[in-house]
Formats: C-alpha cells, sequence, structure tokens
C-alpha cells in the first residue's frame, strides 16, 4: 500500500439510505463509501441493517430514500442484474449453486454465452485461468456437490469475477469456513483489491475486522455508529464499545440479590453446532435460585448452542444439572417436567408456530396436564379460557384467543411467549434474546417479567448481545468466546470496556495498550 | 407491465371456501370446453352426469357405494397432509388391506363356518393391520432415515398392485382367471338390500355398511383431530416442526404412528370394498380411489367432515364414467379440479399485484411452496 488510501477515488457512495420494513426501519439515513482497492468491513450486532444495507447496493432490495453513486455516477438497480452490470456483486451466505453441474457450468449460468454449443474445453480454461489469478483453488470440471463449503464460496467469487465484478460484497464470508480457509480467502481478498477492485466484508467478528480491512463502519439498529474509521489506529475494545453502543433503557428497580441453591448446574459440556463443529468447549456454569446469569457473547461463539443443550434440544458431552438431577441428552419433554421454561432464540417458527391460533400457542406447554388436558382430549373451553387469562394477564394485544401468532406484532408476540413460560412457575428460565427487534416499551416490559421471577426465586440464564441488558438485569456476567467461558464476574465488577474485550478473544492484558475511546472518525 | 405475488398478511374468512367452490366452478367451465371442443354438449354431459349419480334412489345407493372407499382413503390422506406428511400411497395399502381381509377367508386363517360377528372384525382387523403396516414402513423409513415418503409410498403402490396380481392370478386364482373363490356370505358386509323383506324400498340398493365404517372414522378423526391432544400436536408439528420439538413432542414417534393410522384407515378401505361391493379378491378392484383420495384430501382441506362431502362428489364422477362417452372425461375433470385447486390456494395464501412499468419493487416476488406437492391449505385453526 504505497498510494495514501485517502487519495483513492471512491467506488462506490450511498447517501442517506432509508430502508423500512413493516414494523422495522433497518436503514435509517445510512451513508456509505468504498474506495477503489480497498476492504472495507461492515460491522454490527445481528440486526443492525448490514445486510439490508449491502442488499440495497446489490440490487436485491430497492432503497426507500437516499442515492447510490458507483465512480460518482448515480446509479437505480432494478435488480441484482442491473447491479452486476455497474460492477457490484454480492456473495450472499447461502450460495445459489445448482448441485449437480460442475464449477464452469455454475459460473457460466445465466450469461448469454456460449451460444449454443458449451464448448467446455474453452470456458473451462478460461474459469482456470481467473482461479489462479485470484489464488481461488478449484477444479473447474468438479461438480458443485464435491466441493467443500470453502470451495464453493470460491466458486461463487468466480462467478461475480467472470462477470467482471469490480466491487464484491462477502456477507458474513468467514461463518462458514474453517480457520485455515478464512486465510486462503483473505489471500484473494488482498489479491483482488490489489488490481483495484474493492471489498465489502460485513462481519461481527472483531478480530478478523482488523486482521483484513482497510476501514470500518459500524452499525448500531439501523444507523451507522462509526464511518470509515481507519482499523489502523483501531483496537477491538473501541469496535466493541461502537457495536454495543451506550445504553437506551434505563436500569429497572430491582430487589437485592439473595441468591439460593444451585438450580442449573453445567460441568464441562461441549457440543457441535450445526455443521458438526465444535460449539461449545469445555463450558462450566452455575445458576442459583434467585439469580440471573448473563452470558455476554457476539453471535456463533456457543451461547445459542448453550440454551439448546440445557433444554434438551441439542445432543452434547458433560453434565448438566437441574435440581441435582441429570438431564444432559434426556429429551425436551423430561426437561421441561423439571421445571424448565425456554425463550428460545427464534420466536417466530420455534417459540411459536406461526399458523396456529393464539390459544393453541399459549397451551403449547400445558396441553399435556389438567385442567387444559381431560384425559386424551383437549378440553377446548379450558383451553380458551386459559389462553384468555394469560392474554388479559399479560396484556397481549390480539383481537382475540383465535388469532394466528403470524398477525401478532414482535412485542405481542414475545409477551405470549413469555406469558407461557412464566406461567409454569418454571424453576429455572433459559432467556435468549429476549428483547431483540423491540421497541423500548415492550423491552421495559420484558425486563420487567423477567425481574418479577427474579425476585419470586427463580433462576434465569438470560443470552444476549445486549450488553446493557445485560449489566442492567443480571447478578452474574459469564462471558463466552468461541465455546468457552473465558470470564465470570458479579455485575458490580462487570464494566463494558472490559466485558467486550473478552467477548472478542481479548486479554485483560491487551487492555490498558490503548485507551478505549480514542479513535478518530466516531459519531456522537 | 409485471404480474407480482405477494403474501397476504390478513385473510379473509369468506376467501377459502370461495376459492375452493371458484376453483371448482372454473374446472367445470374448463372441463366443458374440452368436451365442447371434442363435439359434445357440455350442459348435457353436466346434466347427464347429475342424472347418471343423484338421479334416483338406485344411482344414489350406486353413488354412495362408490364414495364408501373414497371417504375412507381420502381420511387416510387428509389425516397425514394434516402432518405435512405427502402419503401418496393409500392404493396400495387399499390394496393391501383388501388382500389382508381376504387373507383371512382364503388362506384360511379361520375354520369355515365362523359366524359374520367374528369374522368380519377379525377380517377388518386383518385389513387395517396389512394397510397399517403397508403404512408403517415408508413412515419408519422417513422417520429413522430421512427417506422422502413421497417417492416410497409412490412405489409401493406398485409393490401393492403386483402382490396383489400374484395371488389372484397365482395361489388363489379361481380356475385360472384373475380372481379369487368368492367369499362366504357370512363374511359380506350388510347391505341395504339385504333388509328389503323388512323394507321393501331397500331392494336393490347395494350400499353397504362400509358406509358406516367412512361416517364413524370421519367422527372418530374429527375428535382425533380437533378434540384430542394428539391431534394438536400433529397440528403443531404441520405448522412448525421446530415449535413442536421445543414444546416437548416426539417427531419421530408422532410420524410413524400417523403413518400407521393412515395406512390403516385405507386398508379399511380396501376391506370394505371387497366384502362389501366385490365379495372376492380381483384384479382391478380399484379405478384409483388411493389417487384420487389425495384430490378428496384437498377439496375437503383435510377436514374430516368436508372429506364426506367431496367424496360423494368424486363417487359421483367416478359411477358417471361408465355412461359418458369418451370415458376419460371425469378422470379429465378431477385432474383439473385438482389443478384449479392448487392456483386457488396461492390466490388465497398470495394476493396478485399488477404494475405497469419500471422495475420490480423490491422484496420477495416468488411463492416459496412449502412442499413438493404444491402449496398446501393450511388447516384452519379449529372446525
Amino acid at each position: 500500500m504505497t498510494e495514501e488510501p485517502a487519495a483513492r477515488p471512491l467506488a462506490v457512495e450511498a447517501r442517506g439510505i432509508v430502508k423500512t420494513f413493516p414494523g422495522v426501519r433497518a436503514n435509517d439515513q445510512v451513508d456509505f463509501d468504498l474506495r477503489r482497492g480497498e476492504v472495507h468491513a461492515l460491522l454490527g450486532e445481528n440486526g443492525a441493517g448490514k445486510s439490508t444495507l449491502m442488499n440495497v447496493l446489490a440490487g436485491l432490495y430497492r432503497q426507500d430514500a437516499g442515492e447510490i453513486l458507483v465512480d460518482g455516477a448515480p446509479v437505480a438497480f432494478g435488480s441484482p442484474r442491473d447491479a452486476i452490470a455497474a460492477g457490484i456483486g454480492m456473495v450472499h451466505q447461502h450460495f445459489t449453486l445448482v448441485p449437480s453441474q460442475t464449477v464452469t457450468e455454475n459460473v457460466l449460468l445465466g450469461l448469454d454465452r456460449p451460444r449454443f454449443f458449451l464448448r467446455e474445453r474453452q470456458f473451462e480454461g478460461e474459469v482456470a485461468a481467473l482461479a489462479t489469478r485470484f489464488g481461488l483453488h478449484v477444479d473447474p470440471r468438479a461438480k458443485i456437490w464435491q466441493l467443500s463449503v470453502g470451495e464453493q464460496q470460491r466458486v461463487e467469487i468466480l462467478k461475480l469475477l467472470y462477470r467482471g465484478a469490480r466491487i464484491l460484497i462477502m456477507d458474513e464470508p468467514t461463518a462458514v469456513l474453517a480457520p485455515q480457509e478464512a486465510d486462503e480467502l483473505f489471500v484473494t481478498l488482498r489479491s483482488m483489491t490489489a488490481e483495484g477492485r474493492s471489498v465489502v466484508f460485513i462481519s461481527h467478528k472483531l478480530g478478523e475486522v482488523l486482521a483484513i480491512a482497510d476501514r470500518v463502519t459500524v452499525m448500531r439498529r439501523g444507523r451507522v455508529t462509526a464511518a470509515g474509521l481507519p482499523t489502523a489506529g483501531a483496537t477491538k475494545a473501541d469496535l466493541a464499545r461502537l457495536m454495543v453502543g451506550r445504553s437506551v433503557i434505563d436500569a429497572p428497580d430491582r430487589t437485592p440479590f439473595a441468591p439460593g441453591a444451585v438450580v442449573l448446574a453445567v460441568h464441562g459440556v461441549s457440543a457441535l453446532n450445526d455443521r458438526g463443529l465444535p460449539a461449545m468447549r469445555d463450558v462450566s456454569l452455575d445458576v442459583r435460585s434467585g439469580e440471573i446469569v448473563g452470558i455476554a457473547a457476539v453471535a456463533g461463539n456457543g451461547q445459542s448452542e448453550l440454551a439448546e443443550v440445557v433444554t434438551g434440544l441439542r445432543p452434547c458431552q458433560g453434565e448438566i444439572l437441574v435440581d441435582g438431577d441429570s438431564v444432559a441428552n434426556r429429551p425436551a419433554s423430561v426437561v421441561l417436567r423439571h421445571g424448565v421454561a425456554h425463550v428460545p432464540e427464534d420466536r417466530t417458527t420455534v417459540g411459536t408456530a406461526p399458523n396456529l391460533s393464539l390459544t393453541d400457542n399459549l397451551i403449547m406447554k400445558r396441553y399435556r396436564d389438567a385442567p387444559v388436558a381431560h384425559g386424551l382430549l383437549v378440553d377446548e373451553a379450558a383451553a380458551r379460557a386459559f389462553a384468555g387469562g394469560l392474554r388479559d394477564t399479560y396484556r397481549i394485544a390480539s383481537p382475540n384467543v383465535d388469532t394466528p401468532a403470524r398477525m401478532l406484532s414482535g412485542g405481542n408476540l414475545q409477551r405470549a411467549i413469555l406469558a407461557r413460560e412464566i406461567e409454569t412457575n418454571p424453576g429455572l428460565l433459559i432467556a435468549v434474546q429476549p428483547t431483540r427487534g423491540l421497541d423500548v416499551g415492550a423491552i421495559e416490559s420484558v425486563h420487567r417479567l423477567l425481574l418479577d421471577l427474579r425476585a419470586g426465586g427463580g433462576a434465569i440464564l438470560l443470552i444476549s448481545e445486549e450488553l446493557d441488558e445485560i449489566l442492567a438485569l443480571a447478578d452474574r456476567v459469564d462471558v463466552m468466546y468461541e465455546g468457552r467461558v473465558v470470564g465470570s464476574m458479579p455485575v458490580e465488577e462487570a464494566e463494558i470496556g472490559r466485558i467486550g474485550l473478552l467477548m472478542t478473544g481479548g486479554s485483560e492484558a491487551d487492555r490498558d495498550a490503548t485507551p478505549v475511546g480514542a479513535a478518530p472518525g466516531v459519531a456522537r | 407491465m409485471r404480474i407480482h405475488l405477494e403474501p397476504r398478511t390478513t385473510t379473509p374468512r369468506w376467501l377459502s371456501p370461495l376459492a375452493t367452490l371458484g376453483a371448482v366452478a372454473v374446472a367445470l367451465v374448463i372441463s366443458g370446453a374440452v368436451i365442447g371442443l371434442v363435439g359434445g354438449d357440455p350442459v348435457r354431459s353436466y346434466l347427464h352426469i347429475v342424472e347418471a349419480s343423484f338421479g334416483s334412489i338406485g344411482v344414489l345407493s350406486d353413488t354412495l357405494v362408490k364414495a364408501t372407499p373414497l371417504i375412507l382413503t381420502g381420511l387416510a390422506c387428509a389425516l397425514a397432509f394434516r402432518m405435512r406428511l405427502w402419503n401418496i400411497g393409500a392404493e396400495g395399502q387399499f390394496l393391501l388391506g383388501a388382500w389382508g381381509a381376504s387373507a383371512v377367508v382364503l388362506f384360511p386363517l379361520v375354520p369355515s363356518g365362523t359366524p359374520a360377528i367374528i369374522l368380519i372384525p377379525l377380517m377388518m382387523l386383518a385389513g387395517m393391520l396389512a394397510g397399517g403396516l403397508w403404512g408403517l414402513i415408508p413412515g419408519a423409513l422417513r422417520a429413522l432415515l430421512g427417506v422422502n415418503e413421497i417417492i416410497v409410498t409412490l412405489m409401493f403402490n406398485y409393490v401393492a398392485l403386483f402382490w396383489v396380481q400374484f395371488w389372484v392370478f397365482g395361489p388363489w386364482s379361481e380356475g385360472g382367471f384373475q380372481q379369487t373363490h368368492p367369499f362366504p356370505p357370512q363374511a359380506w358386509l350388510p347391505r341395504l338390500t339385504d333388509f328389503s323383506s323388512v323394507v321393501p324400498g331397500f331392494a336393490g340398493l347395494t350400499v353397504h355398511a362400509g358406509l358406516l365404517f367412512g361416517l364413524v372414522a370421519a367422527g372418530l378423526l374429527w375428535l382425533f383431530l380437533e378434540r384430542s391432544r394428539f391431534g394438536y400436536e400433529i397440528r403443531l408439528i404441520g405448522d412448525s416442526p421446530r415449535a413442536a420439538e421445543y414444546a416437548g413432542i416426539n417427531i419421530k414417534r408422532r410420524l410413524i404412528i400417523v403413518f400407521a393410522i393412515s395406512g390403516a384407515l385405507a386398508g379399511l378401505a380396501g376391506m370394505s370394498e371387497v366384502n362389501g361391493a366385490v365379495h372376492r379378491l380381483q384384479d382391478h378392484i380399484s379405478p384409483g380411489y388411493g389417487f384420487t383420495a389425495v384430490i378428496v384430501a384437498y377439496l375437503a382441506k383435510f377436514r374430516p367432515g368436508r372429506v364426506i362431502v367431496a367424496a360423494i362428489l368424486f363417487g359421483a364422477l367416478i359411477l358417471a364414467g361408465r355412461e359418458i362417452q369418451p370415458s376419460g372425461v371425469p378422470v379429465m375433470i378431477q385432474g383439473i379440479i385438482l389443478f384449479t385447486l392448487i392456483v386457488g390456494d396461492v390466490l388465497v395464501r398470495y394476493r396478485i399485484r399488477i404494475t405497469r412499468g419500471g422495475p420490480a419493487p423490491a422484496g420477495p416476488l416468488t411463492p416459496a411452496t412449502g412442499s413438493s406437492i404444491g402449496p398446501a391449505p393450511r388447516p384452519e385453526a379449529r372446525g
């Protein structure tokens, strides 16, 4: 990098982008610029609006307001085809390849050449040459299904390069890669920027961002919190603070901490994720009666798997005790009977059945017991009365108890799930991202419900990406990174900078090396 | 000009029944056009179909005889489809049920003088066991090994067909003909005509006790699906398997049980057909009841009560098929009804928006089909 980066011309400029989905403003006056020959990281938590912004740039969504300039000229994309014609291509998290076809066939798919005869040899040569040029090692004749995920990702990149993309948008490219494959990807990205191409790199892994990106833009709740910050002077702690932001919610009143007996004991538990890679490594923690233990971790560090393992939805190795009884690898129904309630991360397909009525959704944990159950039958009247009672007590706004769950707003759906779970009078509640996507009022009512449960002697394991939420509610904070518990402290000793550092793989020793908040270009 | 499909956020209550009726009406118009094209008179043809199937007590009774196996196989499909299990094998389960019932008197498994009061329940049990087993195998393959149940059930139909053919051409053949000896009279299901000495008006009416099986089965299935804990679990699994798992439901076990019950219902249909109508096992006992059952279940939106209505409608079409030339017309109408039903269902779930000029608006433009058959009608929450 001999040229002064700031002097390079802009490849893409987005100004004042607004994109609203029903109930959510995913992008609110977002500015973003990308220079030629740079890797620009886009950093933020899930739901911060990163993918929305990039889908606008790639022609998948059309912005409600704002403009996009490519090489200084305004453009209006109607489809990804328009975007790729302007040189912008995106590699999505879910690949768009035909498994039964070869690499070359996939690269050519949708192009108007070859006209009729495939002349595979010639095109295989072209694809191979392109692959070699950028270090994208893949056999042009291999069928897609024979390739590893990393190789498939290379084919996606080849497709875009073959179509002449000068700007590559990679949506969390390393999420599916093994560490070595990620290193190879970085080499490829470097070789592309060396040719003057530009890369947008969406991620929420701080270490990677600092390793590969020239600049970083941080988003939080649909807004940019740091625009085009050079990574040269930035630290993980700075970035973590920008990602998780400052408190927007008041700390709710809470009763004094009066812990009782250990309700949940996790000893040396390891588990795999859906792709069969290690997600939890030797995790141990305790949750006591009357205690909220908050798990602070960036998405994908094993906390989702922790919730599933404890609730019987994922196999594991190690020991899990609820009230002294072993529940590891027992079916979910057994864990339920031990008084474990669960507010799942995915509230629309796990926490509720979208097309079933509110009644059907509210009796999900009670249909086996009287009064809702009447022998082998479900007592219709009792079920409706039960649902109506919960609806009134927890103020679930819905036209009636027959309304399908999918018609409920996010906040009401979450209240319905909490109502159902808390009503079982659980000894232990596993709450995963209980306030994600909710507005401030709904967040407060969810927090109130959790604190009431705690005051009543319930044990709560709270898994959240919102550090503020953990600090406001938890009595104890455990930090997870790469599947391990890397720190555990009472909330009084938990301080946002320290936790942010632990969450992102830093050690306590790194902490004082760079002063927090010294980085330039920080909004507000 | 562009046409977009957008998912509906709210569905008016009247839309779904209207779409079903509309689908049948459109299907009749299209079929009428085809009949007109080949030189027929569509109005007269339709009138003839109505006349030939509902025109008198006698033909009404014949229609009900044809509807009986359709009710039971339709219920079999409706049960499986509720859980989004695509059991396309009711035909094979029907045949196995007929074979299992026949085995009781043809092997024979009971002494020849066994009275009806013992013989008929035994044959019902044998038919349901054989059909249930024929459903259990694809169910277990799906639950334990993840094998696609559509393919297995479809292929099992042919295995069942050849199995029955082997027995009627071979060991059980009556003098080399492709049929068995007739069953002893005490194995026959009682028919209305059997009571003509008491009620003279019943003379010649062949409607048999199998219809009663169908009606009772529909009632029990309604209770099972709409009022039982198991039915609640099936609804939950059908709508969101992950939510069901989260609620502590053992999906694999439910899947195998549902497949076995579905097969047993179709097996009972086969038993009722051989014991009530044919009185022997022979080749071609089914004109495709198990396949028509798929359409019946769809038309009924997987609801047991409506299965009865749809089965009678299709029973009439099958009956009229003997009278209409060209004889393929009723089959064509069936096929077109399935198509228009699926289109109607898309219209219930999506609204059509037509825009002039300009690029497509952002958002998902293609409907995501939830199954390999096509968009499945959602069983509405409660009957």
